[in-house]
């Protein structure tokens, strides 16, 4: 067997030179100060393959076009098996790159290891990080959510306020009409046509540079002897992998990542919010109104770039130990402060959702549910059913299963006097009116086995809209889910119709916004605008 | 590490030592690769979960239809097409039997998919194609069919006939 392996070997050392290759690459001598702090440039090439990997899983059941993105994108996420997993993946691996790139490159700045002759090295990995953000960028767009879409519109702007090339950025970015058709594919064709093999080769590049240098030396290192790269070093690298793709992993499992509504152009009310890690950004931007706004925009974050590509260039001191560059530390110290602190003022300021948000990437089982079925879950919860009624208690019966032998007239009477119809019934009587008993009934004879999960999913907003919708009683002129009359229009697929300010609006005085409407007005108050605005805004269609 | 004097002990450490690190890399790489291979191979091998059953198609009164005289029926129907809902024209070969039950057949030819039509003269299922023929009963008479023509399943609710999924013979006989 032995023999055999080693013939093999010997065949295509012979014929390809690929296992001599192979050991050359692995025998490489590193300094004997090499050690776990340079593990950082090979868990950021493991997470770039892995997007690599999860990016062509997706691309298989998506089709990069707005609108059928967001639906194949829902598809992959309800439907398809480990979809929501693979997702997760791609999702928080684009975020794990950003980190670990930029912890590369604070290893290197630190260690001072762009020195001479490793400013090539060093130019290129700024190159790098460039592109990894510009992944992050074009990415966010393709789930082509209210998220995907604002977030773009907020960035094209920016690149439009550039000074001489904004109205070149904004055609290049086909954003000249606003985001649409054309940034879509643009930003879909940058982020994987372009950016995947530009990438492949830079890092072929840099780690060409790499090897051409050898691993950077400390002072101390030339009196002793170097050390091979495999299998310490190797291995090293790979346990950092192992727990970066842990952490990862878990991410992924563990860390929803939502899918808003389908993205909406017309919507007034939605805040973009940037990825984590362009908040920053976003956050500077907020200290320059007005003509400075470029120097928030785009001044400051060119000369921050040309700054990194020059470090090389501005620090051209002798190499020293680590320990002794204090000048390099305090740097990384000060920008780290002043990051977190740009990050977290950006995010304690973000305002609370407006509009409450469904989340498309879960089941929504209670989409289907009439009004008074919806209104019928807020009593539920108001009235705390579930502590006796889960699923596993033993103190009420499962409700999911009474639908099949009771009615709902014995429903009411049973919530009315709980032990005059079901005698030693331990049940209080429930405190409501006899619409909302209405409601409840309504609610428990449509909860089967299968649907039960609408009971947890059901968003607040929603089955709060639904308990304004049946108090103004609305189902006497309008139809949801195919329940109610027919005087005025069908509200399933009203997102598609108005705005949701265009609805608010319209409540309190129904004849100014569409003369000739017999609707009565109502005065709501803002809370409940609100969530029967939303809760008709997520209807389905 | 290397004891002094002790040389083969210290090389047979050396050599536990590197086997470490030998099995560590390869264990840890497996972990990952199948961390990533199996959800992936999940992703593209299992069926994904069928969001919306194909309803059932109400194609018309079942005493329009004569015993004996195969009749083409056109209708729309919803096709789920993973994320995607396609109204489509479909047809269908209704076949009225002597017992007074229906037969619907899809209207391709099961060898590639050609449209046939019936054959008055010769009552049979005529495929231009490749000149396959099949019985009323949608046997292959001769030419390259693999199988039977392929039926929809049907059911007749207060007189009216309703075509449901395609089926082709294996699932029928499954």
């Amino acid at each position: 067997m032995k023999r055999q392996v080693e013939s093999l070997v010997a065949w295509l050392e012979d014929r390809t030179g690929l296992p001599g290759a192979i050991a050359h690459f692995l025998d490489e001598k590193i300094p004997a100060s090499g050690g776990w702090h340079q593990v950082f440039g090979s868990v950021a090439m493991f997470l770039f393959l892995t997007q690599a990997f999860t990016g062509i899983l997706l691309a298989f059941n998506y089709a990069p076009t707005p609108g059928e993105a967001y639906n194949s994108l829902r598809y992959i996420l309800t439907e398809v098996t480990g979809g929501r997993l693979i997702r997760g993946l791609h999702h928080w691996g684009a975020s794990m790159m950003i980190v670990v790139v930029v912890l590369h490159g604070v290893q290197v700045f630190v260690f001072g290891a762009y020195k001479k002759p490793r400013e090539t090295t060093w130019m290129l990995g700024v190159v790098l990080l460039l592109l990894t953000l510009t992944y992050g960028l074009t990415g966010y767009l393709l789930p082509w959510d209210n998220r995907a879409y604002w977030g773009t519109v907020v960035a094209t702007k920016i690149a439009a306020s550039a000074p001489l090339a904004g109205p070149y950025m904004t055609r290049l970015l086909g954003a000249a009409k606003g985001v649409g058709v054309v940034t879509f594919a643009r930003f879909y064709t940058v982020h994987v046509l372009l950016l995947p093999p530009a990438t492949m080769l830079l890092i072929l590049a840099h780690v060409y540079l790499v090897r051409r240098h050898g691993v950077t030396p400390q002072p101390g290192d030339e009196a002793l002897p170097r050390k091979p790269f495999y299998p310490v070093q190797v291995f090293k690298d790979t346990a950092a992998i192992f727990l970066a793709f842990a952490v990862l992993f878990t991410l992924a499992v563990a860390a929803k990542v939502p899918l808003e509504q389908l993205a909406d152009p017309t919507d007034t009310t939605y805040i973009p919010r940037p990825e984590w890690y362009f908040l920053f950004l976003f956050q500077t931007l907020k200290f320059f109104e007005g003509p400075l706004e470029i120097v928030g925009s785009t001044i400051l974050p060119g000369l921050a770039v040309l700054a990194l590509f020059a470090v090389p260039f501005i620090d051209r001191a002798q190499m020293v130990k680590v320990t002794r560059r204090t000048v390099a530390i305090a740097f990384v110290v000060l920008a780290a402060i002043g990051w977190s602190g740009l990050t977290a003022a950006a995010i304690l300021s973000t305002p609370r959702e407006a509009v409450a948000q469904v989340d498309y990437s879960a089941p929504t089982n209670w989409i289907q549910l009439s009004p008074e079925e919806m209104a019928g879950i807020a009593y539920f919860r108001q009235e705390s059913c579930a502590s006796c009624h889960s699923a596993g208690s033993s103190v009420g019966p499962d409700l999911t299963r009474t639908a099949v032998h009771k009615d709902a007239a014995w429903m009411i009477r049973h919530f009315k006097q709980p032990a005059a119809v079901r005698p030693g019934s331990a049940m209080p009587p429930v405190a409501l009116g006899d619409a909302q008993l209405n409601s409840l009934a309504a609610f428990l004879l449509k909860l089967t086995p299968e649907n039960s999960s609408a009971l947890a999913e059901a968003p607040d907003f929603a089955v709060r809209g639904a308990v304004v919708y049946q108090a103004g009683h609305c189902a006497a002129c309008h139809t949801v889910n195919g329940v109610g009359m027919k005087v005025g229009p069908p509200l399933n697929g009203l997102a598609k119709r108005q705005t949701q300010s265009w609805v608010n609006d319209h409540f309190a005085n129904p004849q100014k916004l569409s003369p000739g409407s017999i609707m009565p007005p109502y005065q709501l108050s803002a809370e409940d605008k609100k969530n029967l605005t939303a809760y008709l805004f997520s209807l389905p269609e | 590490m290397e004891e002094l004097g002790c040389a083969p002990q210290a090389a047979r450490s050396r050599r536990s030592r590197r086997g470490f690190f030998q099995a560590g890399i390869l264990g840890l790489g497996a972990a990952i690769a199948a961390a990533l291979g199996l959800p992936a191979l999940a992703y593209l091998l299992t069926p994904p979960k069928s969001g919306q059953q194909d309803a059932w198609i109400e194609i018309g009164e079942l005493n329009k239809f004569a015993a004996g005289a195969p009749l083409e029926v056109a209708f729309r129907r919803n096709r789920t097409d993973a994320w995607k809902v396609v109204s489509e024209k479909d047809t269908a070969w209704v076949v009225k039997r002597a017992d007074g039950g229906v037969t619907a057949f899809g209207p391709q030819c099961t060898h590639l998919g050609c449209a046939y039509h019936w054959d008055d003269g010769r009552q049979q299922f005529l495929c231009p194609c490749h000149s396959s023929l099949f019985r009323i009963d949608g046997s292959v008479i001769s030419g390259p069919a693999p199988r039977p023509l392929d039926r929809y399943e049907t059911k007749v609710e207060n007189g009216k006939l309703m075509l449901g999924r395609l089926e082709t013979l294996s699932e029928r006989r499954a």
